[in-house]
């Protein structure tokens, strides 16, 4: 299904002293099958717009339109379309509340009324998914769990409502370098598998590897949004941003600068070796 | 959703009120509140009224503000009035149907003890809003050191107010965050019956819990690792002085105790 935003501002406590524009005119479509990527400095107001998306928060004006359907209209079920669009905030782990693992990753398919036994598979499903072994962990207290597990398992209670739709707030957010590629390789699994996904990040490095789109914001505005390769090639759009690039499009640069016959558009670790690769059988200077 | 408890919310704005020395400002809010149970007529509420509506204005401060405090409120002032209203034992009878007997002494009792109620919520709000919660309890430490002679724990005291008040806004936080999170995985805390309700809240409180006392932990290593040992010999970055507003603002309260004073001795004639 498509979510589309159409011209959606969001103002914090309007008309007090705490009043605070979080998203200004923010229109975007964010198509099935997609991998988007949503990045932009601290308080830019990524959260407030994936907020927006399975109808947590209300527009103060502005449409949000899933599959062409104004989300805020009077006959919306938003309980089910929270089901239908996942969303894991920052720091999921602090969500965990059951005595056991299994009972916590069965809260979200129990709120939808499954039947016991479609419960227990959706829970097998879930923690397969984030690599969570079922006999180990299933009767574990989740308090019990390292960092990175707790991580694994607060986002297998999203999954286990098998969204279509997955939106993630900073998934790799204060892991180690292992738990993070744990989560990453978790998600373009998924992503492989069909499900659309949104997710907020810091790292250029990773959404190189993973994003097909990539939507940068700024101060509550949309300011970039295309293929990594399209906004990964405006550099100084990005460092204005505070944003940056990821290191490989960093590199690549500070070759070019050299006079090292690179493309411009390189982003990817990868492509950057074979381009250099090509050069030096070609016998051109390094 | 939980942005609607304003008792203990801090109004960041600028205004003469908001600079006065927060001692000043705690010793006044209770001189003010002894002199709404001075008063006994409706000159003198109105004048409180008036006395509140004022200084609100002089901070900035919304009115409506001041009136969303007493929100929570509203059923314990429905009950004082209820009750005082029916169980007056003398007076004139006003009016008596079946058992309901009002007489003039428990509608007069009603209306003074709401009335006394609602400006006392008043007066301290005001305090809250425009006292920042470190102010307040730095005033209110230094108002309570005289205490240490006989080992009364001014500072831990003090010390434990502002960490809670610090920590209000903080736990809303959490619990709207928690809320949502546990929303965006179906979970319902809005219908149902009472025992349905209540199981809702588990998923929300467990975690809340968990996160205090995380957040707890990570505090009191913080202030240890920053030397904290209880407030012997601590000295302060900002410095408590008295100025011509505190002057000022001690008369002002002053003149309106004796207006009410005053004013109970000329017309003595009650509420009415």
């Amino acid at each position: 299904m498509s979510i589309e935003l159409r011209n959606v501002t969001h103002t914090y406590s309007a008309g007090s002293a705490f009043q605070s524009t979080a998203l200004r005119d923010v229109s975007l479509k964010i198509e099935d099958g997609e991998f988007v990527a949503l990045v932009g400095h601290t308080g830019c107001g990524k959260s407030t717009l994936v907020q927006h998306l399975n109808g947590l928060l209300k527009p103060t004006s502005g449409q949000v339109l899933v599959d062409g359907e104004d989300l805020n209209g009077a006959n919306v079920n938003r309980r089910e379309l929270r089901q239908r669009v996942g969303l894991v905030f920052q720091y999921p782990e602090y969500q965990l509340f059951e005595e056991t693992v299994a009972k916590d990753i069965a809260f979200g398919p129990r709120n939808q009324g499954l039947p016991e036994d479609e419960i227990d598979a959706r829970v097998r499903r879930a923690m397969a998914h984030v690599h969570l072994d079922y006999g180990k962990y299933a009767g574990r207290s989740p308090f019990e769990l390292s960092g990175g597990q707790m991580r694994r398992a607060a986002i297998a209670g999203v999954l286990a409502m098998e969204p279509s739709t997955l939106i993630l707030d900073e998934p790799t957010a204060g892991l180690d370098p292992h738990g993070r590629d744990r989560i990453l390789g978790m998600l373009q699994e998924l992503h492989r598998d069909g499900t659309t996904i949104v997710m907020v990040s810091h790292s250029m490095d990773d959404v190189a590897k993973l994003a097909t789109r990539v939507i940068v914001m700024d101060t509550g505005t949309v300011l970039l949004s295309g293929t990594p390769r399209e906004v990964f090639a405006q550099r100084e759009a990005m460092d204005k941003a505070g944003l940056g690039v990821p290191a490989a499009a960093r590199l690549c640069a500070a070759l070019r600068e050299r006079g090292v016959k690179l493309p411009s558009e390189l982003y990817t670790p990868d492509e950057l070796r074979e381009a250099i690769l090509r050069l030096w059988k070609e016998g051109q200077p390094c | 959703m939980l942005n609607n408890i304003t008792i203990g919310q801090y109004y960041p704005v600028k205004s003469c009120i908001h600079d006065l020395d927060p001692r000043v400002k705690i010793l006044l809010t209770i001189a003010l509140i002894v002199a709404v149970f001075l008063v006994h007529s409706a000159i003198g509420y109105a004048l409180v009224l008036g006395f509140l509506y004022l200084t609100c204005r002089l901070a900035h401060v919304p009115f409506r503000m001041l009136l969303k405090g007493l929100k929570p409120l509203r059923w314990i002032l429905v009950l004082t009035f209820v009750l005082n209203l029916f169980f007056a034992a003398d007076g004139d009878i006003l009016l008596q149907w079946q058992f309901i007997t009002i007489r003039k002494q428990g509608l007069l009792n009603a209306l003074h003890y709401s009335l006394r109620l609602l400006f006392l919520v008043m007066g301290t709000s005001l305090l809250t809003l425009t006292t920042s919660p470190i102010q307040l309890s730095d005033g209110m430490e230094m108002l309570m050191s005289p205490l240490k002679v006989i080992h009364f724990p001014a500072h831990e005291l003090a010390m434990m107010m502002s960490i809670a008040l610090r920590f209000i806004p903080t736990l809303m936080d959490e619990t709207d965050k928690i809320m949502k999170a546990q929303m965006a995985r179906g979970a319902d805390f809005e219908s149902g019956n009472l025992i349905a309700r209540a199981k809702a809240m588990v998923p929300l409180l467990v975690p809340l819990f968990v996160s205090a006392f995380r957040r707890a932990g990570d505090l009191a290593m913080a202030m240890e690792a920053r030397c904290y040992h209880g407030g012997e010999g601590r000295t302060r970055l900002r410095v408590l002085k008295l100025g011509r507003g505190d002057l000022w603002a001690s008369l002002a309260v002053a003149g309106l105790i004796g207006l009410i004073i005053v004013e109970g001795i000329v017309l003595p004639g009650g509420l009415w």
